[in-house]
């Protein structure tokens, strides 16, 4: 887990007059699961193509292990990559397709080393079955691309970059075209594979619950620049800031005063948490979970506010609640009808605080709460209709 | 709707006959056993017969034959290199050039034809007193070289009309795909792109193969005097009085031509139901 292995350096990208990666530091470890998460146009797949060797940084460095790699072409890279769209081969059955990768390199001939040669029949036979059964195809080399279903074709690409045993596999947005229900057994398969092929995975996504679910570390993007690289729990629980506070999970984000360690004011009140190292009455964004308020009769409350709004969930309910014109949202399986006056109670370790940023004051309001389910559905509706175009 | 059934029937059935009754009456009398073209003298293959003692027929069907297959081929290399170049581009400046592309194609052979023999006019003109010519002792003048360059140049639009849909159906990554397995750049595009769109590129080669075959103006104006085609023969058959050679000749060349664009036609439907299961397969349920 520990030996670096790919290394960005101030990788800075510019697309015409826009600004696709701006100065991006990273390094990977070796047998690591890690996933580039962040919105579209935030530069993750760019980041990806990049370490693939199918885009060049315009100023900046890539080191694959400890060599600098930016003019390494990506046939000559131990890496693979799976497409979005799977990128098959649909002139070929399945079989050729895993073999491809086989039959166009050339290994040290074994009597020989000095001379290359072709790998041997048998062995493209032998690496292929193995390829195909790792991805649960085995008995389907004679198949036609046609012939699979979405998801077959999905485990065919994973095979075909697989086979070449390479160091990384890049995955790009793999699941994307999945159904949802596809999609979840596919994230299980996939973290199956990469345990037990033992190499680094990098995965490119917009999910933030596929990232929760298969990373060894999360690594948030917005807007070509870095927001923060952690674990799944860190990434959840300490947000740097109110982007990935917002973008990770559901986050009430409100202004508040850092008086002093371990006690931060807001709505003219002080309450006590966890945080500490601020400087005496910093301005700071608190960061309060859904899940993480308790409803509490009025008089208890540490706040008061009205109810605006329940919606079933199943497991629990949305409920909003207005507090002095901010709305929350707390998720509960406490039912409280719309129009109630409620206390809330929050434990100290409820609270996380994180220092101001551009992005405070953009996100975490819930007043819009239904209409921003609907432009979520929206955006998801576009997505689809760009994916029949092509 | 059941009213409309009938005379929208009878409506295609008309049609048909006057599409087909002109080429059905010239099959019919390239086997009449008299000269005639009014009056039937019983079944004969004499006219067929006579036709491949014709030398100067044999003489022009060789030339198309060479023709036809070198300007095919030429076109085809030619027209598949440009579509994917096209294919390359930035959307904007593809669209400019598909649209400049399909200008010859909806131009008038007769100015085309002419514009190319005042373009050869003018080039044999300009090479034939420059120095080059008398360097290495060649007098250019308008044949069967003239001929090949007009060809390639009409045919090489059909080509990439014809390439163009298939690379537009490749998923955008497969090349790609192929480089990150191993495969450099010209064996990705060997081994992979190739293939993929290499049924366009065959019917794009048939097209080009049956334009050239059938070509009579553009051949016309720029062939010059040594060589002549078949259907430039053909022409000058019908000038003088007509015989029923000709009927055999035409019905040969029909069915060749026919032959060839209904496989055109079959390949390309195969292809598209080939390409509606793939699509139904990645969209289930859409």
């Amino acid at each position: 887990m520990s030996k670096e292995l790919i290394r960005l350096s101030d990788c800075f990208m510019k697309f015409d007059d826009d600004v696709i990666l701006d100065h991006i530091n990273l390094y990977i470890n070796d047998k690591e699961f890690l996933t580039l998460l962040g919105p579209s146009g935030c530069g993750k797949t760019t980041t990806l193509r990049i370490i693939g060797g199918f885009q060049k940084p315009t100023s900046g460095d890539v080191y694959f292990d400890g060599v600098r790699i930016n003019d390494v072409p990506p046939h000559k890279r131990k890496v693979n990559t799976v497409f979005q769209k799977y990128a098959l081969f649909t002139h070929m059955n399945i079989f050729e397709n895993v073999a491809f990768g086989l039959r166009v390199n050339k290994v040290p001939d074994p009597k020989d080393p000095k001379r290359m040669i072709k790998v041997p029949e048998s062995e493209i036979k032998e690496r292929v079955e193995e390829a195909l059964a790792l991805v649960n195809l085995a008995g389907y080399g004679k198949r036609s691309v046609n012939s699979l279903s979405g998801g077959q074709q999905q485990r065919v690409a994973i095979a075909r970059a697989i086979v070449n045993r390479p160091q990384v596999l890049l995955l790009d947005e793999p699941l994307g075209a999945l159904d949802l229900k596809l999609r979840k057994d596919m994230q299980i398969e996939l973290k199956r594979i990469q345990q037990q092929v033992g190499i680094t995975f990098i995965y490119v996504t917009h999910d933030q619950e596929e990232a929760l679910t298969m990373s060894d570390t999360i690594v948030v993007m917005n807007e070509g620049k870095i927001q923060q690289i952690g674990t799944p729990e860190d990434i959840y629980n300490e947000p740097k800031n109110a982007f990935v506070a917002d973008f990770i999970g559901e986050s009430n984000i409100i202004d508040g005063i850092m008086h002093e360690d371990y006690v931060v004011g807001m709505y003219g009140r002080k309450f006590k948490c966890l945080d500490k190292g601020f400087a005496p009455n910093e301005p700071v964004d608190v960061v309060i979970r859904p899940e993480d308020i308790d409803i509490v009769p009025e008089a208890e409350g540490q706040l008061t506010g009205t109810v605006t709004e329940v919606t079933f969930k199943g497991i629990h309910y949305d409920i909003i609640v207005d507090f002095k014109g901010f709305k929350w949202l707390i998720q509960t399986t406490d039912y409280s009808p719309v129009g109630a006056k409620i206390g809330v109670k929050i434990d100290p370790d409820g609270f996380h605080i994180m220092k101001k940023s551009q992005y405070s004051g953009t996100f975490g309001d819930y007043s819009s709460y239904s209409s921003e389910y609907d432009e979520l559905n929206e955006d998801r509706l576009e997505d689809e209709e760009v994916g029949d175009e092509e | 709707m059941k009213k409309h059934y009938i005379p929208s029937r009878l409506f295609t059935l008309l049609v048909y006959i006057f599409l087909y009754a002109p080429i059905v009456l010239l099959i019919i009398f390239s086997f009449n056993a008299t000269k005639s073209n009014r009056v039937w003298g019983g079944f004969s293959t004499q006219w067929y017969a006579e036709l491949f003692h014709n030398a100067r027929l044999l003489g022009a069907l060789r030339t198309t034959i060479i023709l036809s297959v070198l300007a095919a081929v030429i076109a085809t290399l030619l027209g598949t290199a440009a579509a994917i170049g096209f294919y390359s581009m930035r959307r904007r400046s593809r669209s400019v050039f598909l649209a400049v592309n399909n200008i010859p194609l909806t131009n008038a052979d007769i100015i085309t034809g002419v514009s190319m023999m005042l373009l050869f006019v003018f080039a044999i003109g300009a090479f034939n007193s420059s120095f080059l010519s008398d360097l290495l002792g060649v007098r250019w003048k308008t044949g069967f070289g003239t001929l090949l360059i007009a060809h390639i140049t009409f045919n090489a639009p059909y080509v990439i009309l014809s390439v163009m849909p298939k690379l537009r159906q490749l998923d955008p990554n497969i090349y790609e795909a192929a480089q990150d397995l191993g495969a450099s750049g010209f064996l990705a595009f060997r081994k992979v792109i190739l293939p993929e769109i290499m049924p366009g590129v065959l019917n794009g080669l048939i097209i080009a193969f049956t334009m050239s075959i059938d070509d009579f103006v553009i051949s016309y104006f720029t062939k010059g005097s040594g060589v002549t085609t078949l259907a430039v023969e053909i022409y000058t058959m019908v000038k003088k009085p007509v015989t029923p050679e000709i009927n055999a000749l035409s019905t040969l060349m029909f069915l060749v031509v026919f032959a060839l664009l209904l496989t055109v036609n079959i390949r390309q439907a195969r292809q598209e139901t080939a390409s509606a299961r793939r699509k139904a397969k990645l969209n289930p349920g859409r």
